[in-house]
Order: structure tokens, then sequence, then C-alpha cells
């Protein structure tokens, strides 16, 4: 038995109690604490050094040989972090809700610990799935507009996974009878890895595998141009799941490009035409998007859009996949995923207590809700990368991952990107100082009143805020984890 | 003692059965029902502790009966969801008694068991007088079972269309089986596939006999285009009848298409790339004619009578993937593991559905709204049915459906694998659109529903062999790879 079984399953074995009739707060609250307990316990345990650790696998079928492996590195160790914070305080957030907010809560972070410990493709694939179907539910259930509009909004997202998955799920069975050899199919990520180190397949064929793989994951992603269900499913959907699924499952579908294409297709972004599509499909995240998000009028349309355009940056370093990039890509996945979580944690209780989140009816919060204003900023401020929180240092290392061979006066494809990919930087800036201007500044809007939460309230986005300002101001805590090439 | 006798003994207590309620029409039916449970519960512990080889058989039986892997994998299923049927009946008994003539249920206790032994002896067939002899047995007393609910016009009308169309198929059978004998000259599937790889026979009549007999079986199993009857018949019967027609008369018409294949795609045979071709076709319509229709249904049975359809298309398009030496299981074995994961979810599913009649509900997808306020432990098991039909992950239904789809890959059947990958995405569809409303709470100030402890128990066994078989199917493998030699490399 490993600790990263435990860690798996304690987020699930919470959900079923709490269904069953546990007490909801205590049990969930509870199993997460324990939960974070025992992934730093795995971070301090893995500092510093290198490879796969904590491996352990009970094999379920010898010939299609499938086990569940569990096992962490660099990246999965802070993809698991991300996880167990973001669960945390989108658990300790909820209030006065029914026992559904908390058990769907703790099935997509258990799912997506789940898909980010296990090292067979089976399951990571499997836990992927289990953690969207609570997402469609609760958006479907207790979305935040009209029932006939949410489950329309539901659906669309459904659709949209749903066909990515199945992308996804041919993409992988093509890797599958690629890598397995003739006597076999394995499942196992480590014997592919170990296949395609020795066999590599033709560039043009892994230029293939790797579209298909790009499609699959990139709809997982919100990828330009299948990104059209991520904004509203996040506007519409009820805080803790907002802050889950942006903050943390979204990561699935990069963590997957990381974890199983680029190692097992090590040229297949390479070729011209893999990297000029995705190229093109990554600056529509981000100057389309970008756009996109400036003209939206309610902060729940603005945060829901700008996690979508963030996703280019992340694809970048994966486009550009030198060892920088790509650490810079893992460290801008989890700083993402806190600020973001941090920002739809505090836009929920904002919708709450306020009753609308219009740009325009809005003003002056800062005067009575001073606490909550600074949180605010540490996540607004997170997003558009100021330095000194951590989604700066992700950047810089993508950008500059980007120019690690450098002639003058000759600038290569992915080079012209990072510098139109730039402007995102200044979008970012505009759209979120104004989100934060018109709301927290100016003249208090009549009728709309809020004060500061609670302190035992604000803990759970201090938490997140703190976690930004440690990991900004000291990201080799982060790299220390990484310590091998990606 | 020998399987065959714990089968003939099986068959022996149902007729007794009849007779003592024909004898003793006081007799309670809780007294009826406990022991045929009783008496197909001792037939299951003595069948796991007989002797499984052949050779242990009687003598004169050993020229038509054959006891290999998959026999006995399929012997114990049939066992078992004889167990749940009838149980099942006696949970819905209170309902069920309102639309039978004198409001007994003396004959759902009884056949059961016939059919149950039916199934067991076509399991162990080794020559196709034997798989028609058993069929008929299995077929004639689900003629009864289907219109018991005499007084309600449904049952009635899906009796009368399961009597024809049955009788139909049958016919149609025996002819296929007199047009192999006249090509073959012999009746065993052994002979059978020697005959077929020998290039002298004829070929024209050999494929037209395998055709023809593929199309009474694919009545049988609901294959399209024969597989009209279904949503009507299904949404008819009793509900413990249709959850047996589901499960029981599926697997038993695909364990003689199993064989029937074994023999027909022979190494070398004469019809093996028609059939084949036949095979995948048929399949690939399968899969879509039963999902895409299921789209657009309202009642959750007619709903599950589609799905069946469909999910009788991926068995069929397991069958068509042959041999692979990148895998353990045959195409038999596939299909052996695909019924064994859609027993517990499919008898999960009716089971729910049965209990909510109880409970005075309809059957429509409308009645589920709020099934999570009403009983959060029934929500659940719902939910967990309806997605491992779906083939969710990490639940049974996925694993028999990755199977299928692997093995479509690997012959790089595409064609094929598109089909099933498009009905398992409409499949996601209409399961998930069910599960919505069990847990859509608006306008819903309904009382609790309740059921019974046994239940309770039941369902929850059901459950978790989901859950196992979806993550831990590695023992029911060795089952039904028990005695393959093993495949070498190529």
């Amino acid at each position: 038995m490993s600790v990263l079984e435990l860690i798996i399953a304690l987020p699930l074995l919470a959900a079923l109690a709490v269904w069953l009739g546990a007490p909801a707060r205590a049990a969930s609250l509870g199993a997460t604490f324990i939960n974070l307990a025992l992934v730093l316990y795995m971070a301090v345990q893995y500092w510093g050094k290198t490879g796969l650790a904590f491996t352990y696998s009970r094999p379920i079928l010898e010939n299609p040989s499938l086990s569940f492996a569990v096992g962490a590195d660099g990246i999965s160790i802070i993809l698991a972090l991300l996880t167990a914070l973001v669960m945390l305080a989108a658990i300790w957030q909820i209030e006065d809700r029914p026992p559904i907010f908390y058990v769907s809560s703790l099935l997509i972070g258990g799912g997506a610990m789940g898909a980010f410990l296990t090292t067979d493709v089976f399951f990571i694939y499997a836990f992927h799935e289990l953690a969207l179907i609570p997402t469609f539910l609760m958006i479907a259930l207790h979305g935040r507009a009209e029932p006939a509009q949410r489950k329309a909004v539901a659906w669309k997202a459904t659709i949209y996974l749903g066909a990515g998955s199945l992308v996804l799920l041919a993409g992988l069975v093509w890797l599958v009878l690629e890598f397995s050899g003739g006597s076999k199919l394995t499942f196992d990520l480590e014997a592919l890895r170990s296949q395609a180190r020795l066999t590599p397949l033709p560039d043009a064929k892994q230029a293939q595998i790797f579209f298909v793989l790009l499609l699959g994951f990139g709809s997982l992603v919100s990828l330009f141009p299948f990104h059209s269900w991520a904004a509203p499913a996040y506007a519409t959907a009820p805080t803790p799941v907002a802050m889950l699924h942006s903050g943390v499952l979204k990561k699935f579908g990069l963590y997957g490009l990381i974890r199983i294409a680029l190692p097992l297709l090590p040229h297949g972004a390479h070729v011209e035409w893999v990297q000029n599509a995705l190229l093109v499909m990554l600056l529509g995240n981000i100057l389309v998007m970008g756009l996109v998000t400036i003209h939206a009028s309610r902060l729940d349309d603005t945060l829901a859009n700008s996690s979508v355009m963030h996703m280019g940056y992340i694809f970048l370093g994966i486009a550009a996949g030198t060892d920088i990039a790509l650490k810079g890509a893992v460290i801008l996945m989890f700083a993402h995923g806190i600020s973001i979580a941090l920002l739809f944690g505090l836009c929920g209780r904002m919708r709450n207590q306020l009753g609308t989140l219009e740009y325009n009816k809005l003003g002056g919060l800062a005067n009575h809700a001073p606490s909550f204003t600074v949180l605010f900023a540490f996540g607004a401020f997170a997003s558009i990368g100021l330095p000194g929180l951590t989604n700066f240092a992700g950047e810089v290392m993508i950008f500059l991952g980007n120019f690690t061979e450098f002639k003058a006066g000759v600038l290569t494809n992915l080079q012209w990107t990072v510098i139109l990919a730039l402007w995102g930087v200044v979008m970012s800036a505009v759209y979120m100082l104004r989100a934060y201007r018109s709301i927290f500044h100016g003249t208090p809007a009549t009728g709309l009143f809020m004060i500061d939460p609670a302190f035992s309230q604000r803990l759970p986005f201090i938490l997140l805020a703190a976690t930004l300002l440690v990991t900004g101001c000291c990201p080799w805590l982060l790299l220390n984890l990484m310590k091998s090439a990606l | 003692m020998s399987v065959f006798t714990i089968e003939a003994g099986l068959a022996l207590l149902g007729l007794a059965l009849l007779l003592l309620e024909a004898f003793k029409p006081d007799i309670s039916r809780r007294t009826l029902g406990l022991t045929a449970i009783a008496g197909t519960s001792l037939a299951l512990v003595l069948f796991i502790f007989a002797p499984h080889d052949t050779a242990s058989l009687p003598g004169f039986i050993q020229p038509w009966h054959q006891l290999d892997s998959l026999a006995i994998f399929y012997k114990g299923f049939a066992l078992v969801i004889t167990i749940l049927v009838l149980w099942l009946t006696l949970e819905c008994a209170p309902y069920l008694t309102r639309f039978t003539v004198d409001g007994k249920l003396a004959e759902m206790f009884s056949l059961p068991l016939i059919v149950c032994a039916g199934m067991m002896w076509m399991a162990s067939a080794r020559d196709l007088v034997t798989v028609f002899v058993s069929l008929e047995l299995v077929t004639v007393s689900f003629y009864v079972l289907v219109a018991f609910a005499r007084k309600s016009a449904f049952s009635l009308e899906a009796g009368v269309k399961y009597l024809i169309l049955g009788a139909l198929s049958t016919g149609v059978l025996v002819y296929g089986i007199a047009w192999i004998y006249g090509a073959t000259g012999t009746m065993s599937f052994d002979g059978i596939a020697k005959a077929l790889a020998n290039p002298a026979t004829s070929k024209t009549t050999a494929l037209f006999g395998a055709a023809v007999l593929l199309c009474g079986l694919g009545f049988k199993v609901a294959a399209a285009p024969f597989h009209m009857w279904v949503p009507d018949v299904y949404q008819g019967a009793p509900t413990p009848v249709t959850a047996f027609l589901s499960v029981g008369s599926k697997a038993a018409g695909f364990v003689v298409l199993t064989r029937a294949l074994d023999a027909f795609l022979v190494e070398g045979s004469i019809i093996g790339s028609e059939i084949q071709a036949l095979l995948l076709v048929t399949g690939s319509l399968t899969v879509l004619l039963g999902s895409l229709p299921a789209m657009f249904q309202t009642s959750v049975k007619r709903l599950l009578a589609y799905s069946s359809i469909s999910h009788a298309g991926y068995l069929l398009l397991a069958l068509a993937c042959r041999e692979s030496a990148r895998f353990d299981l045959s195409s038999g074995g596939v299909v052996a593991l695909y019924l064994a994961t859609y027993l517990p979810m499919t008898v999960l599913g009716f089971l729910g559905l049965g209990l909510m009649r109880a409970n005075g509900l309809g059957e429509d997808i409308k009645d589920f709204t709020g099934l999570a306020k009403r009983n959060p432990l029934l929500a659940l098991l719902m939910t967990l049915s309806f997605a491992s039909l779906a083939g969710l992950p990490l639940t049974a239904g996925f694993l028999g459906k990755l199977f299928v789809f692997l093995g479509l890959a690997d012959h790089g059947y595409w064609g094929a694998l598109s089909c099933a990958i498009i009905a398992a995405a409409a499949g996601f569809y209409y399961y998930f659109k069910t599960i919505l409303a069990m847990y859509t709470t608006e306008g819903t100030d309904v009382p609790a529903l309740t059921f019974s402890v046994p239940a309770k128990a039941v369902a929850g066994a059901l459950a978790l062999a989901i859950l196992i078989l979806g993550v831990y199917p590695k023992p029911l493998q060795s089952v039904l790879t028990s005695d393959r030699p093993a495949v070498v490399a190529k």
C-alpha cells in the first residue's frame, strides 16, 4: 500500500460517507485536511529527488496488461498539492448548502488526485472521467441561472468534453496499440515510455498521434477553437465546482500532454504542421479570448474568459518543449489553479451577498470590506503576472524558454508567437485592473453593501493568497521538486 | 454429483412446484418463492463443488454435452440470474398480483427453474439438436412468463408479439439447421467445423444455412434488423421477467452464437470472410439502432430495452473479432466477460424500477424526478447502475466496452469502431438524462420512498459487484481462460 492510494481514496470514501449520512462539513473538512497533510508529507519526502517515487502496483489483468499503478514525480506532486489546496479551500468556503455540494467537491477533488497520481493510462483516463460527472450534474442542478438555461450550459459542456474525451480515448488507444509491442497490450505508462525510447515512431506518425491527443486533451483545457463551453460553464457553475474545475480539473489536459504525449512522441509537437496549428490555436486563446475578456461586463464573465485565455500561455510552454519552458508551464499550471480558485471563490461570495456582479452596478466595496479587497487584489495581480506572485515566475520561464536558442535577426515561429503573446499580458492588466477598480474603488453604489466576512470565513482565501505569495517569492520551492528534466 | 444431475434436479424441482401449486391451492406464494430460491441456491452451491470436466458427466450424455470454461461460466451465470429474478419476483409480488387472474404467482416461481435448466444445458451443447431442444425449453417458458400479468393489456400484447415472433424465429432456426445439415452432413459443432474447413464442401449451401441460422439466433438476441420486438415486449412484460429476458435469455442466445461462430469461423473456413463481414455489419447496425432511438424515449423501461439492443450490438462486434495474440481472452471470452459485467448493472437497474413500481410510481423518466431526495441510497445505486450501463470508467460497464473497442482497433475494423463509439456517446446522453432527473429537485414535494432490508442488501451486493468487476476483473478472466492454451506471440 502506498501513501498515494490513501490520498486518492480518502476524498472518495469521504464522499460516500457524506452521501450516506455522515455529518457533511466535518467529514469533508477532516478528509481534506488530512489529505493536504499527506500531500505535504509526500512533497517533503520527495524534496530534491528525481524520477518516479512512491510507486505501487496492483495487477488487475495480465493480458492485456492492466494494473492499478500509482506513482508520483515532480509534476504529479505539484499538481496533487494544487488539488489538495484548492479542494480544501473550495470545501471550506461552502456555507449553508446541501450535502451534495460537499459530495461533488470531494468527488471532483478525488478524481483529479487519481488522475494525477496513477501511472496507468487506463486509470489516468478513468479518474478524470469520474471527476467530470459531478461537474456536469452540479452545473445542471445547482447552477446560477434559470433551470432551462443552466441545463443548456451543462449539456454544452457535456457535449464538448464528452466528444473531447472520446477523441482522447481514440488517441490513447492508438498509443497503446503502437507502443505495446507485439506480444501484449499494456496500459502502463512506464512500459509504454521505455518502448517509445527503444523504438521511436517515425516523425510523421508521431505528428499524427500527437495531433489527435492535442485535440482530445485540448478540448478538455478549452483550447481555442474548442473553448466555447468553458466560459458559460464557469460563470454558471456553483462556486466550489467552478473553483475545482477551472483550478484543478482543467489542468488534467495539460498534465496529459506533458506526462503522456511529450515523452512518448518527443518529435510530435515539433513537426511543422502540428507546431503551426498549435501556435495558431494558442494565439487564439491568448489574443481572441483576451479581447473577449476585455469586453465582458460582469465579474464572472471576466474570470471565466480569462481562465480560458491563460491556458494559451501554458500551451506556449508545451509548444516550446524546452526544459525551462516546460517547467514554467507546470509552475503556471499551479499558479493559475490557485489564483483562479481564489478569484472564483471571492466572486461567489460577492454574488451571494450583493446579488449582482455587473460592473456598472458595483463600486466602492473597499470602503467597508478592506480585507476582502486585499484578497481579491492578490488574485487579480497574480493573474496579471505581477512579480512576487507565482504566475510571474511561470510566465517568465515560458517566455524565456522559447529563446534558449536565439539568432539575432532570425526569429522562429515560436519566437514570433511569444512576441504576439506578450500583448496578452497587457490585455490581462486591462481587464483585471478594470474589474478591480470598478468593483472596489469609486463611489459606493447605492443599495449594495458588503462587509468583510468573519476571519474564519476568510481563512480559505488567505490560505490560497499565502500560497501565491510564498511560491511566488520562492519559486525554487516548486522547482526543487522538478530536478530532473521533464 | 455431476453437473448434469444438478440441472435435471432443478428442472424436476420446477415441475414439482408446478404440481404442488396445482394440488395445494392454499400454499402461500412466499413459501413457493422461498422454496424456489432455496432450491436454486442449493443448486448453485452444489454446482460450485461439482467436478468441472466433461468426463464427470454421465456417459450417455457426453456425446451431446461438454463442460469447458465457457460452459462452466454460463451455467454459473444462469443460476445467479435465476436466483436474482426469483427474488425480484417475490419483492415485486404485491403489485404483480394485481394483474394476474387469480391473484397468484405460482408459475412465476416454477417456470424460471425450468428456464434455468434449459440455459444450463444450452451452455454445454455440442451439437445443434441439443441447442435447439434447450433453446425451445427456454423460449416456450418465456412465452408464459411474458404474458403472465394477464389483466394488463400491455403484458398480453407483449406475450402475443413474443409468441408470434419467437415461433417464427424458431422456424427460421430449424430451417437453417436443416441447410447446415444438408451442406455438412452433421449436426455437431466439431463436425461442422471440420466440414467447413474442407474445400470440397458446397460453399453456397453452407453459407445460406449459416446465414439463415444466424438470422434465427439474431431474433433471440435482438440483433438488427430483427430487434423490433424488443421494446414492446420488454415494456409489457412484468419487470422481473424483463430482467430475465434482458440478461438470461440474451446470455443464452450468445452462448449458442459463440459456439456456432467458433464452428463457422474455424481456421480455413470456406465461409469465414462472409460470416465475419455479416457480423460486423449486423453488429454496427445493432449498436446504432439500439442507441439512437433510445435517446428519444420517455419511459425508462423502454429506454433499457433499447439499451439492451445496443449492448447486444457490442457483443456481436466482440464476436466478430477473432483470436488476437495480444489478448488472453478469445472472442467468446470477451462476450462472457461483457455479459458478466452486464448482469449486475442491468439487474440493478430493473430492481430499481421494480422497487419504484412497488412504491406506486411509474416507469417514466419524469417519475425519477427528485429520487435523490426521496431515497438517497436508491438514487446512488441507480446512478451507479446507469453510469455503468453508459460505460463510465471504473465501473464494470467500461471494462466490457474497452475490450470490444480494443478488439476492433486491434483488427483494424475502423468502420465498426466508429459506429460503436457513436453509440457509446449516445449512451452517455440518454443514461445521464435519467441520472440528471434523479437529482433534479425543483417542484418535488414528494414523500420519502422506502424499501426493505433484503432489497437493500441485494442492491448493495449488485452495486459492489459493479465496482469490483470494474476495478478487479482478474478472477473472472482466470475462470474464462482456465482451459485455454497460452497464446503464442506473433
